[in-house]
């Protein structure tokens, strides 16, 4: 009897095998479950939407997705990334929002020859000395959008900043990334809690410093309640306010008005003017109601790069893959995107302010270009 | 560091302190007098929030949504005891804990299931987003103001109603000794239950007051639960007046120790050293006060059993 099961269940492989060789499977692992859950579900969106755009098809071969919700837990992307490999067999893992996540995966799945594709984390030691050319970032590299914030308040001649961030190793990095280009006076840097609601104690102390410019990173809730604050204690009076990653498509609905005229660099934005980010936008808030956030449309960019490599290349073996992203001119809803050395984009970075559309809807738009593609500063440490 | 930066800091820890108190409040009032162990307290935070914000969002005035959200959350609270706590009661602690963090969860998930994974819009009411000189060029928002005054507020009304009135009075002989208050003809059970669902309207007020502040998301009870846990041990569990006290000294630890603290270790340390161990040390000072506490007073500051 176990034998005829095992025949049995070896004829379905075999017969399913043709089958297999022509789809690419996907690993997309992002966080569903949590407070962070929003953003998940926007990069989810977006992937949903570009596999629609694409019919179903990425190269030609048809595709399967499958989605993992990390929740936010590094031990729990390591399980998952191992439960793609090897049990599902994916040919490619992408998505991860979180720097710390990505560090627990980077290793397990570009050492088992397959393809690892960021849609958002960019850490420092995976764009330098410790790279993998298995390896790709449709995303930035952490310190780029703080070091174009640093760029702009430099080049604005501004006098005095007041830096703050959470306290850990990302908001240490964004800050260091400020000060790397930004040489003028930082009259103070503060290290709030991560996951920190209220902020009355930190506005009260830097009205007492009354500094030029604030320039904050508070990514997620943290950054809710820090602009509703920041206009309720009429701080705008006080000083003006910079931001990354804090006012964005995920925060701005419930932030609306308060956060009008705010500041902030970013690589992407929805009034991007090219075809590929119109056609995302448009289709997006049809779909979903809203705009999509960066997160969103980084993911959006991550199912176009492999339809891209499997087009270019033919096939889904992972060297050819890695050849023809690596080339670089990875058609995105940020244009035509160049691959540096580190398999990291080069790309624009963009001063954006928060407006209302002609709905009346909050959103960002382009009002300066701080960098003509930038790369980042860990690429000359990357060996593979 | 000015006279008037540490004053408007106190007022700050003191706002920080009387939304504590309102978390804490019925959380001991829970522990102490029925001896349960109930985890999901920050969920009725939440629910406190979410029914304030989807109010006014609806209705577009802010004390509809304040006023409707509280039989709400009373209610909410009164059937929860009603459909699941009171089937708790006989059993021990660890499963308590177990049921009451399921809660967690099944409230988080709901809410997000109900409205969404995104954060709720909510803002301040227009008539209370002035700001009121506290000193002269030292403004401060109303809003914030409000709460201070309408935590004080409650909190005499708690220690009125407990210290002045027949129910208050059972309350008390119920934390004392439950078996010998229901010997005496008093139904423990509906006043258990009172007490639940007044706790739950409590983390609801403290809820629907720090919507406009914060972001109204899934989960955002949670800090508070934690911080009101402190609160209860420094105060003595079962003691509302202990509750009160112990509060207001977190909420000013907490405060003063996160913005004077790094500058404070400068004048000790070197400038980095004290700029990484400032942060680090404030976020574990009421933690380390709690410590303290226990060492020397192990049943709290004002224990309500003798």
């Amino acid at each position: 009897m176990r034998k005829l099961v095992t025949i049995c269940a070896l004829t379905a492989v075999l017969t399913a095998m043709p089958a297999i060789a022509d789809t690419v499977k996907i690993g997309y692992m992002t966080t569903l479950s949590g407070g962070a859950g929003i953003i998940g579900k926007q990069m989810q969106n977006a992937v949903n939407l570009a596999m629609q755009h694409k019919g179903g098809k990425l190269g030609g071969m048809d595709a399967e997705i499958i989605y993992a919700d990390d929740q936010r837990k590094p031990d729990i992307a390591k399980q998952l990334a191992n439960r793609l490999l090897k049990s599902d067999r994916v040919d490619i893992v992408a998505g991860v929002i979180w720097s710390n996540l990505l560090m627990a995966i980077h290793k397990p799945v570009t050492r088992a020859g397959n393809l690892l594709i960021s849609s958002n984390a960019g850490p420092s030691p995976i764009a330098g000395d410790q790279c993998h050319e298995n390896f790709f970032s449709m995303s930035w590299q952490n310190d780029q959008t703080p070091e174009a914030m640093g760029k702009h308040m430099q080049d604005a001649g501004i006098k005095s900043v007041y830096l703050m961030a959470p306290n850990y190793q990302a908001g240490k990095d964004m800050l260091a990334g400020v000060k790397r280009y930004y040489k003028g006076n930082v009259v103070g840097e503060v290290y709030t809690k991560l996951g920190q609601s209220d902020f009355q104690a930190e506005l009260s102390a830097l009205r007492a410093v009354k500094p030029e410019t604030t320039m904050i990173f508070q990514p997620g809730g943290m950054g809710i309640n820090f602009v509703k604050q920041w206009k309720q204690a009429g701080m705008d009076q006080v000083s003006k306010l910079y931001t990354v990653f804090s006012v964005d498509g995920v925060s701005l609905p419930a932030l609306k008005d308060s956060a009008l005229g705010i500041l902030g660099t970013q690589t992407w934005s929805p009034d991007l003017d090219n075809p590929i980010n119109k056609k995302f936008v448009a289709d997006y808030k049809a779909q979903f109601g809203g705009y999509p956030s960066f997160y969103a449309a980084q993911a959006y960019d991550t199912i176009l790069a492999i339809d891209y490599a499997i087009t270019k290349s033919g096939s889904k073996d992972t060297a050819k893959m890695r050849a023809a992203l690596a080339s670089g001119n990875i058609p995105t809803t940020r244009g035509n995107l160049k691959m540096n050395t580190n398999h990291f984009p080069i790309q624009n970075i963009y001063l954006r302010e928060t407006v209302k559309d002609a709905d009346g809807v909050v959103t960002t738009k382009v009002i300066g270009t701080v960098f003509n593609n930038h790369a980042d500063s860990y690429a000359v440490n990357c060996k593979f | 560091m000015t006279l008037t930066l540490i004053l408007e800091q106190i007022f700050n820890g003191l706002q920080a302190g009387v939304t504590l108190f309102l978390v804490a409040a019925g959380l001991t009032l829970i522990l102490g007098i029925m001896d349960f162990v109930f985890l999901a307290h920050g969920a009725q935070v939440m629910i406190g929030a979410y029914a304030a914000a989807a109010i006014t969002q609806a209705t577009g005035n802010f004390f509809i949504g304040l006023g409707l959200a509280i039989p709400i959350t009373f209610a909410s609270g009164y059937l929860l005891e009603l459909l699941i706590i009171r089937h708790l009661y006989r059993r021990d602690h660890m499963e308590q804990v177990l049921a009451t963090f399921g809660l967690i969860l099944f409230f988080n998930e709901a809410i997000r299931v109900g409205f969404g994974p995104a954060a709720l819009y909510s803002d301040l009411p227009p008539a209370l987003s002035g700001f009121v000189e506290i000193l002269p060029e030292t403004p401060y928002p109303a809003y914030r103001l409000g709460v201070i005054s309408i935590g004080l507020i409650c909190a005499l009304a708690i220690h009125l109603f407990v210290s002045k009135t027949r129910i208050g009075a059972m309350v008390r002989a119920g934390a004392n000794n439950p078996e010998m208050t229901a010997a005496l003809g008093i139904n423990i059970k509906i006043l258990f239950r009172l007490i639940f669902a007044t706790g739950a309207c409590l983390a609801g007020v403290a809820g629907m007051m720090l919507g406009p502040l914060t972001s109204v998301q899934p989960g955002m009870g949670e800090p508070l639960l934690i911080l009101s846990l402190v609160v209860i041990i420094i105060g003595g569990i079962g003691s509302v007046r202990g509750a009160f006290i112990a509060a207001i000294i977190v909420g000013l630890v907490d405060t003063l120790g996160r913005v004077f603290l790094p500058s404070i270790l400068r004048l000790f340390f070197e400038q980095a050293t004290a700029d990484g161990a400032g942060p680090a040390l404030a976020s574990m000072l009421v933690y380390i006060l709690m410590a303290v506490v226990l060492i020397f007073r192990p049943t709290g500051l004002f224990p309500a059993k003798g």
